[in-house]
């Protein structure tokens, strides 16, 4: 049985990161399994699952020369791999609104106390330098109805002056 | 009565094309008959394709009538189906019984106009949208050898594009 980690790379982005480091990864014997890679306000972020035979020390062994020859900082931690497990979404949150602190806190909070489980968030700061505005969509399951979801929120967007989009996400299986 | 079995990627068969059914006779209505039993074995599936069981002639089951809240014609068995028109662009999620456990984005036409003809042969002609035109969509593609995660446009963009599922 070889064990699972999930690795983490964060550094200054540029072309090839992805492709040096799988490589390394490879020719180790090691598997990749789920990842998701984002640039983040200009930086290479990447969580990534790892199926590799060595142990941890022996693993970060490996990265050492990659990390400093792309300038990554990379840190491994021993996970469970548990590879077709997947929750699918049944709701969707879009957020948006003037840039100001606690939004993330105040919107997963309401969330939280529904037991809303997220699933996938992503934000973003668009707008100008000096009117920023601050988007987020989540998407997570909860075991409530629309209505009481939507009754929950309401309360944020009077009080705090941001927009908030709730819909319910339907997969389509055939 | 039988529950036929379902082909999984990464079986190449998947990507035949399907020909067209020259005539619905016996064995095209018992074929429809077990289609029909194998969808219904599958709770929360809306739709299957000839192929996707291993009989690669166009013959397609969409029921959506277990989704009230989208528009739908109910239960529709549509032969040598063609897409006549087709309106607006829209992404939404999708999963299929021939690709267990993975859900994606696929971008698809919003509204459609498809000619078929029903389980007895007669002409039928549909205005849908939405989920339902959705699940059309999905399963001619099957007809034509091409499977949901062809046409994926990727899980972080809902940021860029409009979603409606």
């Amino acid at each position: 049985m070889r064990n699972w980690y999930m690795l983490t790379l964060v550094g200054k982005d540029r072309p090839g990161i992805v492709a040096e480091v799988s490589q390394v990864l490879f020719e180790a014997g090691g598997n990749l399994g789920e990842a998701s890679m984002a640039r983040l306000g200009g930086n290479f972020t990447v969580m990534l699952m790892l199926q590799i035979e060595p142990e941890k020390d022996d693993v970060e062994n490996l990265l050492k020369p990659l990390g400093k020859k792309l300038g990554l900082f990379f840190h491994i931690d021993e996970i469970a791999g548990n590879l077709h497990h997947h929750v699918e979404p049944n709701f969707r949150l879009s957020v948006h609104g003037a840039d100001q602190a606690g939004i993330v806190a105040m919107v997963t909070g309401v969330l939280a106390g529904l037991k809303f489980n997220i699933l996938n968030l992503e934000s973003d700061v668009g707008g100008s330098p000096k009117k920023p505005i601050y988007i987020m969509h989540i998407e997570g399951f909860a075991d409530c109805s629309h209505s009481s979801l939507e009754k929950s929120i309401k309360p944020l967007i009077n009080d705090k002056k941001i927009i908030i989009h709730l819909a319910p996400i339907d997969t389509m299986m055939g | 009565m039988a529950k036929l079995k379902i082909l999984v990627y990464p079986d190449e068969r998947l990507s035949q094309v399907s020909q067209l059914v020259k005539a619905i006779d016996n064995k095209i209505t018992s074929f429809i008959f077990d289609l029909e039993q194998t969808l219904s074995s599958f709770p929360g599936c809306v739709g299957i394709a000839a192929p996707q069981v291993g009989l690669f002639e166009r013959i397609i089951i969409v029921d959506v009538s277990s989704r009230p809240q989208h528009k739908n014609h109910g239960h529709l068995v549509l032969v040598n189906p063609v897409i006549t028109f087709s309106e607006g662009n829209i992404i939404g999620r999708e999963g299929c019984l021939s690709v267990p456990e993975y859900i994606g984005k696929v971008q698809r036409s919003q509204k459609i106009k498809v000619q078929a003809k029903n389980e007895v042969g007669d002409d039928v002609t549909y205005h849908m949208e939405g989920y339902e035109a959705r699940a059309v969509q999905h399963e001619i593609d099957h007809l034509d050898g091409k499977l949901f995660i062809d046409s994926l446009v990727g899980k972080r963009n809902a940021l860029k594009k409009r979603t409606d599922f």
